[in-house]
Order: C-alpha cells, then structure tokens, then sequence
C-alpha cells in the first residue's frame, strides 16, 4: 500500500512540475500552451533514448530539459505572431505532430513498440527504496522550482511577464520589447515539462507514443485551471488534488455498487468535469487564487 | 527647431482612410491641442505616430530621426511615448509596480538577474523605485500606491498612465483624452501636473473633447474631421472658425 502511495505521489509530483511550467506560460505570461505534452514526450524520450547508448542519467536529465527548452524556441517565436487562440490551436497541432512523428520514425524512436526497459532512477538501491528516493528527489526539485517561481516573480523579468499578460501593447508603448521575454519564458516552461518527461520515462521505465496524447496536457491545464493560474501554491495543489482524485477514485469501484470497471473511468472524468465546472462558476480564480475580484 | 514633424501621414483600415494625408509640426515645450468628433481620426493618427497602427504612407520624424516604421518600443525610448483612451493598466500589477514596469532596467530584468541580484542591480532598482515613489506624489497617488491598479477608478488610471510614461523621461508625451471620465477637480490638477511637466521642458499633444479645458491649456490647437486637418492655429481662434462650429457642434453654437 505504501509502495503504491509513493507512485501516486511521484505521477503527481511529475505534474506538479508540469504546471509549475505552464505556470509560468500562462499563469503568469498568459501565453496559451496547448503543447505541454510535446514538451514532456521530448524529454522522456531525450532522457529515454540517451540512457540506453549508457549516459549517466544525471546528463539524460539535463539533455532532456535542454532540448525541451530548445525545441520550445520555434513556437515562442511563432507566439510573437499569434493571439491566444491561435496560439492555443498551433501549439494544441504541434504536440500531436511530435507525437505522430515520434511513433513513425522508428530508426530511432522504435514507434508504437515504445521504448522498453529503460534504467530506472536509482535502481541499485532496490525496488522499493528506489521509488521513496525518486519521491524524495523530485520533492526536492518541485521545492526548489516553486521556489524560484516565487522569487521569480517579484522580481523586474516577473514583473514584465505580469504586465505583457494584462496588457501587450500597452508594455511596447512604455519602451518594452516583449518579444524576448514571452519566448524565454516559453522555453522555461518547456525545459521544465523536458526534466518531468525525463523523470517520468525513468519511473515508468516503459514509454510509448501512446502515454503522450493531449489528454496529458489537458490533465496539466485542469490542474492548473482549477488551482488557480499565475500562482504558485494553485499550480502545487491543483495538480495534487487532481492526481490523487484521478488515481485515487480507482478504488471507489468497490464502493459504488452496480458500476463497472468501464463505467467507473467515465464516472471519474464526469466528477472532474463537473468540479472544473463548479470551480470556474463558484472561484473563477481557482481553489487557491483569491477571492475574485 | 520642430521636435515631431509629421508629414502627409495616411492610415488605411481596408479602403477606409481613417487619417487622410494629415502634416503638424510640434515645437519644443509646445502644447498641442486636438480636437474633433468621434471617427475623426485623432486616436488613429496616435497609433501612427507611436506606432501601434504605422503610418501606410507620409513620413514622421521625432527628434530628428526618422521613425516612420519603427516599432513602438524604440519609439518610447527615444522619448516619444502615449497614453490611451481608454485605460490600459497593468491590472494586476500594483500602482507603483505599474510604473517600475515602465522604468528602463535592461540589466535588471534580465532571466537569470531575477535569481542572482548583484549589490548594483538591486541599488539601481532602489532608485528606480524612489523615482517612482517621486512620481507618484507628484500624481497624487502615493495614497493608493500598493493597490492593484485593476481596481483604481477610470481616472486614477489615467494617472497612472501618466505617472508609467514620466518614468521614461520622455521628450514628448501624448494624451488621449486625459479628462474623459475624470471629475472637474481632478482635471484641473491633471492640468497643473502637464503644466508643470511643460515647464520641465516636455512638450505635449492632447487629444479632448472638453473643449474649455483643452482651450486654456494648449498654446496651439487642431480640429480633425473626417481624417483631415480642418482647422489649425491659436485655441480661440480655430474654436471660433465656422468650419470647425459646423462640423464639431452642429452649427454655431
């Protein structure tokens, strides 16, 4: 049981860092990122592919979160030209072209056979301390990530990211190019979703295209949504609160009498749902934004 | 010598010509009246000026440099900057942040300044904060300086406006419709400050429809209708035209 928690635990780590990224993306910045899963599926299989020619997974991590973030500069600069919609429907196009090409160039992703048997963090250390140290690890770099969001924040760079939110135009008229800062932050986003992607792909040690459709990014941005963007404790506890809900409902099968197993995965997205819809109504801020205004 | 020479400026939305060929010349420490009716243009030939919508043909020149197609930030740091019409606030940014948002920073506001600030970094933005501290008791605003400048009344915001372009040290500001929606006293105070700011050698261009207002604080006005320069010269004078009578109001009035 307390083997299974502490998985429970790291998924949810693993996208508390995602919507520590898309925080900054949107929370802050109000670039609408529907890609966030690309980002991930990049770094897993960055991380995933460079283990297997045997590099140290410490490097794997890094290449992942490099990569991730280089691969985000493209689309930061096409976010210059975009409104938030049309953001939305490029990024939202552009993970699935990374996912659909990730399963048909097999010379080096194997395609839909995925990628089997990848090393698992800290695997000499037996099976079950290896997933506390796992947990242990990636509290660590959530820590250390909110951390710096906050510090991030109040500092002059956070402060233009709130103000290209609000208003874009406006910050241009005062001497502001926003170009620069909208598309490092987007790469800062992303380079953060690449080290969760690595993380991820060394938990599960199995990845396939499969596990990278935009449902992921839609879990991160319900997380995110409900929390309550642009801050740091909405992003931890939305995520967390939806990870655990998600895993965790599993076993109320047992409870609720007459639904299968079938039904009961529709009866789980139908309570998210309906709570996305209570929280938007209700706290349009999210659960941890404030009060509204 | 003209600080802001606009010459034959044409901005097209489609195949409407929203300013039509309009020339002005702004002079140091100068006050430049605008006036007209609504869809006359004035807006638009700001948006040109600053750079939000560039001019599509004529030439504008600030400071002796060519700006016509520069993008707007370059424009405000030469000293051009604007405000708008309707309020464009930071809204979650507090007041005063509203303004250090403003403030030119280049170093501190790099990404990764925002997590190692040298000793120099952080005195900097001290004094860019005591500057903005200044500006905001110039304002009057020092009372609602943490407040989120969301919640502010339309002319707080205003103000606000104001105070986030001081913080450029500009040469020429521009104003459109700074008393709209904004009380009689708090107009005649947002007059002293452009007054003042006038006698520090910023030179103005306001866009207003409270035309007594307008009148005693211009040295020079313009009436636009229909994208075109209907009227320019001293404020009584182009107000008494009947020209301008008949388009601005109808008639004689």
């Amino acid at each position: 049981m307390l083997a299974y928690l502490c998985a429970i635990g790291i998924v949810a780590l693993i996208y508390c860092l995602l919507a520590l990224g898309l925080n900054l993306q949107f929370g802050l910045t109000r670039l609408v990122n529907f890609g966030v899963v690309a980002f991930f599926a990049v770094g897993a299989y960055t991380s995933g592919l460079l283990s297997l020619q045997g590099l140290p997974l410490p490097a794997c991590f890094i290449a992942a979160g490099v990569l991730s973030g280089l691969l985000a500069l493209p689309i930061g600069l096409l976010s210059l030209r975009l409104r938030d919609d049309y953001l939305a429907i490029v990024t939202l196009g552009f993970s699935e072209a990374v996912r659909i090409t990730i399963q048909q160039e097999s010379w080096l992703t194997h395609g839909v056979q995925g990628l089997p048997g990848l090393p698992k963090l800290f695997a000499a250390w037996g099976p079950g301390v290896s997933d506390t140290a796992i947990f242990a690890v990636l509290a660590c770099i959530v820590g250390l990530v909110c951390w710096g969001t906050v510090r991030l924040t109040r500092s002059p760079f956070g402060r233009l990211l709130k103000a290209i939110g609000d208003d874009e135009a406006a910050l241009s008229a005062l001497g502001k190019d926003p170009a620069r800062f909208k598309v490092q932050v987007f790469m800062l986003g992303a380079a953060l979703a690449g080290v969760a992607g690595a993380f991820y792909a060394h938990f599960i040690t199995f990845i396939t295209p499969e596990q990278f459709i935009p449902l992921i990014t839609f879990y991160v941005w319900m997380g995110l949504v409900m929390g309550g963007s642009g801050s740091v404790r909405g992003a931890m506890f939305g995520s967390l609160l939806l990870m655990v809900f998600l895993e965790g409902s599993r076993f109320a099968k047992d409870w609720v009498p007459g639904v299968s197993e079938v039904g009961m995965a529709s009866l789980r997205l139908a309570a998210v749902g309906l709570a996305l819809i209570l929280v938007t109504l209700y706290r349009p801020n999210g659960l941890f934004g404030g009060p509204s205004k | 010598m003209s600080m802001l020479q606009v010459e034959a400026v044409t901005r097209l939305f489609g195949g409407f010509k929203a300013v039509d060929g309009v020339s002005l010349q702004l002079a140091d420490r100068e006050i430049l009246g605008i006036a007209g009716t609504n869809g006359a243009g004035k807006s638009t030939l700001f948006a040109a000026i600053a750079g939000q919508q560039p001019a599509n043909a004529g030439r504008i020149a600030f400071a002796g440099q060519d700006i016509t197609r520069m993008p707007p930030y370059r424009r405000a740091r030469l000293g051009l900057v604007r405000t708008f019409q309707i309020p464009r606030e930071f809204k979650s940014l507090t007041v005063h942040e509203n303004l250090m948002a403003a403030a030119a920073n280049p170093q501190g506001e790099r990404l990764l300044n925002a997590f190692f600030q040298t000793r120099g970094l952080r005195e900097h933005e001290a004094q860019l904060a005591a500057k903005a501290d200044g500006i905001l008791a110039f304002l009057n605003l020092a009372r609602v300086r943490d407040v989120p400048a969301g919640g502010l009344s339309g002319g707080q915001k205003k103000l606000v406006e104001l105070g986030r372009v001081l913080m450029l040290d500009p040469r020429c500001i521009l104003l459109d419709e700074p008393f709209a929606g904004v009380n009689p006293v708090l107009i005649d105070e947002i007059c002293e400050r452009v007054r003042a700011l006038q006698g520090r050698g910023i030179a103005f261009i306001v866009i207003e429809h409270h035309l007594q207002a307008l009148k005693a604080l211009s040295h020079r006005m313009i009436v636009m209708d229909r994208g075109r320069i209907l009227a320019e010269g001293d404020p009584h004078t182009v107000l008494d035209d009947p020209r301008v009578q008949e388009a601005y109001m109808g008639g004689v009035v």
